[in-house]
């Protein structure tokens, strides 16, 4: 699995008085097994970046490749190409329409055309994944709380058993406990199955805390990708694009200021405990 | 897609057009529509095509994009002129097989279709330069004096107001839930006929829940602010008439004068 944009930009609306380039010469790979963050404030272009991965969006101009193949070549399949890459879109409880959890969840893998055991054998699976338990399989999914339905929702994309999974803001409008949960969810699926994982959010934790390489959206641009630490470091530029570094960040900042033997690359509280512990024992 | 369809859509400038008050809209553009039926001279179409140039010159809207909002009705528009062309009586130009034109029926569907292009310029050049709410509001002061007879005129408008507000805000959904579904594979473009009503069930029943949703917060949000219908509302911008309405009240009056005249005195076209 390998994911490559070349150059690709997308213009909304293009040649009206209405258009807008939401993003510009986006370059970059994904390989497989990483998990990748995907940072930007409100309009720089995340949403529309991950839906041009699995064919959604065309761009208006530039190349993607998956597996080496370009996918806006003539024969190119593109429902193969989503089911490979899945996508949770922002508040996917939004999406539900079925009758029961169950059956809005086999709704996917039945698409795929596979018969109907596999397809009930991969939703509950699915639905084992999120920590839904039997004894809301057939209840109506309109009816679970918040957080329940959006698992129920993100179980629906993983019994495609895609290759890649992105996900778009998954813990907005959620209680702590709730995006604890999810994320967790996310970290567990990537660890035990190694499935790529690209993750939008506005939470610099969680970012730290789960992921290996850093993208930062400004303004359509993608103005950094690199290691976690290396992009916090740059927290004075990232505070010029309204975004901000993890609070440890600016503790350990702030305590070097003061005069503290301390190194300021730590973006876990687990890592600062370390720091600092050590900083007392010296 | 369902964006390429410019009719009914705004179009925010600072023309002077745009800062009318809505009302000289309305009326002007209903005096307009009436005229459009008054005339049958050549004349007439050359002075109704001036004016409707000289208002798309002031709307300082781009001529591309009202061009590509007519596209959208050119079926309607080959339809009714084939009707016009073919079932028209009159004398017989040529005939094929039992296919008949005539003389009359060429002309008929010629100026129809011209009409017809004028009459939809004419209207959607109201809405290109006139916020929903601001129509809404015309119509809620013209249609005041029906408060009379009982008419719950200010509800309807409100009703009016929130109906076209949410024409793009479920467009938008419909966008966003239809690429959701096509993210779990979901097809919605193959199949016969059944097959395809079949595929809609995934995108209706998000789209009704969420519309639902979406009208039973506005109305807890209208409810939180004391809203109680009509009876002693205030308004944060009154409509007051300014000088130059009464200026584009004349122009229209002139313009219509003129149309009547040449219906009238002019070579009548068939
Ligand atoms: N369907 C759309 N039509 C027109 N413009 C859009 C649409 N979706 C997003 N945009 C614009 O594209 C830009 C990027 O939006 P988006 O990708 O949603 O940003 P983000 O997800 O980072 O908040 C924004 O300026 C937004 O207004
Ligand atoms: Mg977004």
């Amino acid at each position: 699995m390998q994911i490559i944009f070349d150059k690709v930009n997308y213009i909304y609306s293009d040649g009206t008085a209405f258009s807008r380039h939401a993003i510009k010469d986006i370059s970059f790979t994904i390989n497989k097994g990483e998990f990748i963050g995907l940072i930007g404030h409100t309009g720089s272009g995340k949403s529309t970046l991950i839906q041009h991965m699995n064919g959604l969006i065309k761009a208006t101009d530039g190349r993607i490749y998956f597996n080496g193949q370009d996918i806006y070549e003539k024969n190119y399949n593109l429902r193969s190409l989503r089911s490979k890459v899945g996508l949770v879109f922002q508040y996917p409880e939004h999406q539900l329409f079925e009758t029961t959890v169950f059956k809005d969840v086999v709704f996917g893998p039945a698409n795929l055309g596979l018969d109907k055991l596999e397809c009930e054998l991969r939703a509950y699976e699915a639905l084992k994944m999120v920590g839904i338990g039997d004894d809301l399989l057939d209840a109506s999914p309109f009816e679970l709380s918040g957080g329940q339905k959006r698992r129920v929702a993100i179980a629906g994309v993983l019994a495609m058993r895609p290759e890649v999974l992105i996900l778009d803001e998954p813990t907005a409008g959620l209680d702590p406990r709730g995006r604890d949960d999810i994320l967790e969810k996310i970290a567990y699926l990537h660890r035990e199955s190694g499935m790529t994982i690209i993750l939008v959010t506005h939470s610099m934790e969680d970012i730290a805390n789960y992921a290996d390489r850093l993208f930062v959206m400004n303004r359509g641009e993608l103005v950094m990708q690199d290691k976690a630490k290396a992009v916090f470091s740059h927290y004075k530029e990232l505070e010029k694009m309204h975004l901000a570094a993890p609070q440890v960040t600016y503790v350990m900042n702030a305590l070097r200021d003061q005069g503290f033997q301390v190194s300021t690359d730590a973006t876990t509280v687990e890592e600062a405990r370390k720091e600092l512990l050590g900083l007392l024992q010296r | 897609m369902i964006r390429d369809i410019t009719i009914g859509q705004y179009y925010p400038s600072n023309s002077v057009l745009h800062r009318l008050d809505p009302r000289v809209k309305l009326i002007g553009t209903f005096i307009f529509i009436v005229s459009l039926f008054m005339f049958n001279t050549l004349y007439g179409y050359i002075v109704v095509a001036l004016f409707l140039g000289a208002v798309i010159k002031l709307s300082k809207v781009p001529f591309r994009f009202i061009a590509r909002g007519m596209k959208a009705i050119v079926v309607l528009m080959l339809f009714m002129m084939f009707f016009n062309l073919f079932f028209t009586p009159g004398n017989t130009i040529f005939e094929l097989w039992i296919i008949k034109v005539t003389d009359n029926g060429l002309r008929q569907a010629v100026f129809m279709g011209i009409r017809l292009i004028f009459l939809i310029l004419g209207s959607s050049l109201m809405t290109f330069t006139t916020t929903p709410n601001q129509l809404t509001d015309g119509l809620e002061k013209i249609m005041r004096p029906l408060n009379h007879i009982k008419v719950p005129v200010h509800e309807i408008s409100m009703m009016m107001s929130i109906a076209l507000r949410f024409i793009p805000i479920l467009l938008e959904e419909t966008d966003k839930i239809m690429k959701a579904q096509m993210a779990r594979g979901a097809d919605f473009e193959s199949g016969g006929v059944l097959k395809r009503a079949k595929s809609l069930i995934p995108l209706l029943v998000p789209l009704f829940v969420s519309a639902f949703r979406r009208a039973n917060d506005l109305a807890m949000a209208m409810e939180a602010r004391c809203y109680r219908g009509g009876d002693g509302r205030t308004k944060m911008k009154p409509l007051r008439y300014q000088g130059k309405d009464y200026a584009a009240y004349a122009c229209v009056l002139v313009y219509f004068a003129a149309v009547i005249a040449l219906g009238i005195f002019g070579d009548q076209l068939f």
